[in-house]
């Protein structure tokens, strides 16, 4: 973050040096500044509103009862993750959060499950599990994406959420994308490593947690 | 189990993450805000609009594409810029909001998960995090092109 924060600020200096724009930046900067302030407070409501909402369907069992309901599904993408271990338990419940746009109780969830993955592996080498995982968690797949909504509805959007079936499915051919990527990656490095030396891309036995 | 109770220990962490997000996005914005003013985030995505332009691609969505992946705050920023010059309900607009919408801040959730276990070695992770980021910026204005106008 901090380098994010260093090279945009630090590029846009040379950059105003060199092309003259500095006047026209540093009337830019405050204006910015205000207008994040702005924006905070305007979606701030809608965003707190949903934290409420999603809290209830935490409360009433909903994310369990989704969990269950993935379950099939995950088994077949995390093989080697055991239906009743406490990784899976986790996974599911994070997968589960996420779609229903609880980042605030996904990403706990999240940070458990990488954790019960790594008590299985052998060093400090990420295993098929925890890419799949983590690939599951940089692609959204939020069902209602309700900052967007705000940010539309705040600058007046006739229907915030007439994108809703385009951002499903985005979400979820990004989402193949990374999937079979990372598939298709760990078979061809498995083939090469195989006819060479031991395979590289260990899989391990989770069976047992 | 009281409703209310649960609405307000939900709202009450909602209110947390708009205090923990807020001095973060202040500086990107005002970060991103630089960059905009500078005229830098212009010129690069000039180098890649008329390759954008050339397979029908809009070029506003081009910065969009590349600040997407590294700062969640930038990418709202720049979300708010286009809704402000095209509005929320032009192709662009809708575009972008489903990016918004379909992707997440990569570097961040890569770097947050792999910390949390001490994973170093992360493999390709990365690689097909950011093929599915590019897939989502491509799909978003083939639906958007076919299903909305």
């Amino acid at each position: 973050m901090a380098y994010v924060f260093g090279v945009m600020i630090t590029i846009s200096f040379i950059y105003a040096v060199f092309s003259g724009n500095i006047e026209q930046m540093s009337t830019g900067i405050p204006e910015a500044a205000g207008s994040a302030i702005e924006l905070l407070i305007s979606i701030s409501g809608m965003l707190i509103m949903w934290s409420g909402f999603m809290r209830i369907a935490k409360d009433c069992g909903l994310i369990e009862k989704l969990s269950k309901l993935f379950s099939p599904l995950l088994r077949r993408l995390y093989p080697d993750v055991a239906v009743d271990s406490d990784a899976f338990r986790y996974i599911s419940m994070n997968i589960s959060a996420n779609l229903l746009g609880l980042g605030n109780a996904a990403t706990p969830l999240g940070i458990k499950a990488m954790g019960e993955l790594k008590k299985h592996s052998l060093d400090d080498t990420a295993t098929d599990s925890m890419v799949t995982f983590v690939l599951m968690n940089t692609a959204s797949m939020q069902l209602i994406p309700t900052t967007v909504a705000a940010l539309r509805k705040s600058y007046g959007s006739a229907q915030p959420f007439d994108v809703l079936l385009c951002v499903w499915i985005t979400s979820a051919a990004a989402l193949t994308a990374a999937l079979v990527s990372s598939h298709l990656i760990r078979r061809l490095r498995w083939k090469r490593s195989s006819r060479s030396s031991l395979p590289r891309c260990v899989s391990t036995d989770y069976s047992s947690a | 189990m009281n409703i209310f109770d649960s609405f307000i220990e939900g709202a009450k962490e909602g209110f947390a993450t708009v205090k923990f997000v807020a001095p973060t996005m202040i500086a990107l914005l005002v970060a991103v805000g630089t960059l905009r003013a500078s005229g830098a985030l212009d010129a690069l995505a000039g180098l890649i609009r008329p390759l954008a332009e050339k397979v029908g691609f809009p070029a506003e969505m081009v910065p969009m594409g590349l600040l997407r992946p590294v700062s969640g705050s930038g990418a709202t920023a720049l979300l708010t810029g286009i809704y402000e010059n095209n509005g929320p309900d032009s192709f662009v607009g809708r575009c972008a909001s489903v990016v918004a919408g379909s992707t997440e801040t990569t570097f961040y959730a890569v770097s947050m998960y792999y910390g949390a276990a001490g994973i170093t070695k992360i493999r390709h992770t990365l690689f097909s995090a950011l093929l599915a980021d590019f897939t989502a910026i491509v799909i978003s204005v083939v639906t958007v092109g076919l299903l909305m106008s």
